[in-house]
């Protein structure tokens, strides 16, 4: 019956409709967050710079001390990765990109000989590399949403650690970075050994003659640590807000189709609804016009019997 | 009037103090410092110690810093600090604890990260303007 078909379509709007109201708000949140992650990025920024103008001036003045962190990596049979996802899901190729390409990382790494040292940021990345038996070393969850530098610091740590003790020889960071609302990126980063070019050259130089308290072999190594952590916590920003940025650009995209499948789904109900109207006119009708066409007949043979009255009258 | 000299506190998620300043004094890896204006380039680790600034206009501020850099170069001074509050942010009775923690670590060993965390609670202390603070 039409009017069955019409009830369950019903059904179905309402309940896209809903859906739409959810993915709506979702959308409206993430937008929101974005351009509060763009604030941090932006407040982050002096730091960085600053940092950087330290070190430049320090190898300026007296030369780059050797430091673990700096230039030649040293051999170890290890490969270090640190993958950042987000802790949740519908945003997009956000997760799955940057799963897939430490992924092939990881296989890379197999074919040259060298162990592997992954550190998963991200739930998504846990429990995704874990399922597919990846041993991960370290893992943080819950801290993608809004990065903290105390976060930074404890994903610091372990890199830190099994860098300056010789078990890894490199790290690596894939993330996504943002470049703006329209256009975030999957990059993969080298974290460590630091490239001293990222410092800058000589030239840009303040000065030449620092006094250095206490002596720059003293400060280098907590320098360059301290810059890994701020690496780390910049990229963590980054991802943050390419994160949110990500999941406003899905949950945009599944808003328009939850319209446009209202739409159509209303078109569909609407032909139904009419169908099964003119279906019911066309039954009344017909029955009106069988009743009506049976009542013609008698008449037309009472007219006929009428008529033949008359003539035999006449 | 003293000679000023632009002065900046930043940390890694905002620049917490930024202005200019007659004088700075804080804590180094080789003792305690004062910057004033036209101080000779200089780059140094920061021991945890209260840091006081005097403003331009003769107010001073003060910020507990903990860790971190400083760099003077063409008479601005920049403080790189990875933690570092304000007296506003200090959160009192969780420093008295992080300090009789650390104080009941110290006792049975010489661990030099409890000794890290008792600097930092007598800083923090300090700045909150707690008289005990320092026995």
């Amino acid at each position: 019956m039409a009017g069955g078909q019409e009830r369950i379509l019903r059904r179905r709007i309402k309940s896209v409709q809903s859906t739409k109201k959810i993915t709506k708000a979702m959308e409206l949140i993430a937008a929101s967050r974005i351009v509060k992650a763009m604030a941090r990025i932006s407040a982050a920024r002096p730091y960085y710079e600053e940092l950087v103008g330290v070190v430049r001036d320090l190898s300026a003045s007296s030369g780059l001390p050797k430091s673990v962190f700096l230039g030649e990596p040293p051999v170890a049979d290890k490969k270090g990765i640190l993958a950042i996802t987000a802790d949740r899901t519908l945003c997009g190729a956000y997760n799955s990109s940057v799963l897939r390409a430490a992924e092939k990382q990881v296989q890379s790494f197999s074919k040259a000989g060298k162990g592997l040292f992954l550190v998963a940021v991200g739930r998504r990345a846990n429990s995704y590399l874990k399922y597919r038996g990846v041993a991960i070393e370290a893992s943080f969850v819950g801290m993608t949403d809004r990065p903290t530098y105390d976060d930074a610091r404890e994903i610091a740590a372990p890199i830190l650690a099994a860098y300056e003790s010789g078990q890894v020889e490199s790290f690596d960071i894939i993330s996504n970075r943002f470049y703006s609302a329209g256009n975030q990126q999957l990059e993969v980063t080298q974290l460590l050994p630091l490239d001293p070019a990222k410092f800058g050259s000589r030239e840009n130089a303040q000065s030449f003659d620092f006094e250095i308290e206490p002596s720059p072999e003293a400060i280098i190594d907590p320098l360059l640590r301290m810059f890994v952590e701020e690496t780390i916590f910049a990229i963590l920003l980054e991802a943050s807000a390419a994160e949110h940025a990500a999941r406003q650009r899905a949950m945009k995209a599944a808003s328009d189709n939850a319209e446009e499948l209202i739409k159509t789904l209303s078109r569909i109900m609407n032909r139904a609804r009419q169908d099964s109207i003119t279906t019911e006119i066309t039954e009344i009708v017909g029955g009106a016009e069988a009743l009506g066409a049976g009542s013609k007949v008698i008449d037309e043979s009472f007219l006929l019997t009428y008529s033949n009255r008359e003539n035999a009258s006449a | 009037m003293a000679n000023t000299f632009p002065f900046s506190l930043v940390t890694p998620e905002r620049t917490l103090l930024k202005g200019d300043a007659t004088m700075v004094i804080l804590r180094t890896g080789g003792g305690d410092i004062a910057f004033m204006a036209g101080h000779a380039p200089f780059i140094g680790s920061i021991e945890p110690c209260v840091m006081t600034v005097t403003l331009a206009d003769g107010a001073t501020s003060r910020a507990a810093v903990h860790a971190g850099f400083v760099h003077v170069a063409n008479s601005v001074v920049r403080v790189l600090a990875d933690i570092a509050e304000l007296p506003d942010d200090i959160d009192v009775e969780r420093a008295r604890r992080a300090k009789s923690r650390a104080e009941e670590k110290l006792i049975n060993s010489n661990d030099a990260s409890a000794e890290a965390a008792l600097r930092r609670a007598h800083a923090r202390l300090e700045l909150a303007g707690v008289r005990d603070s320092i026995k």
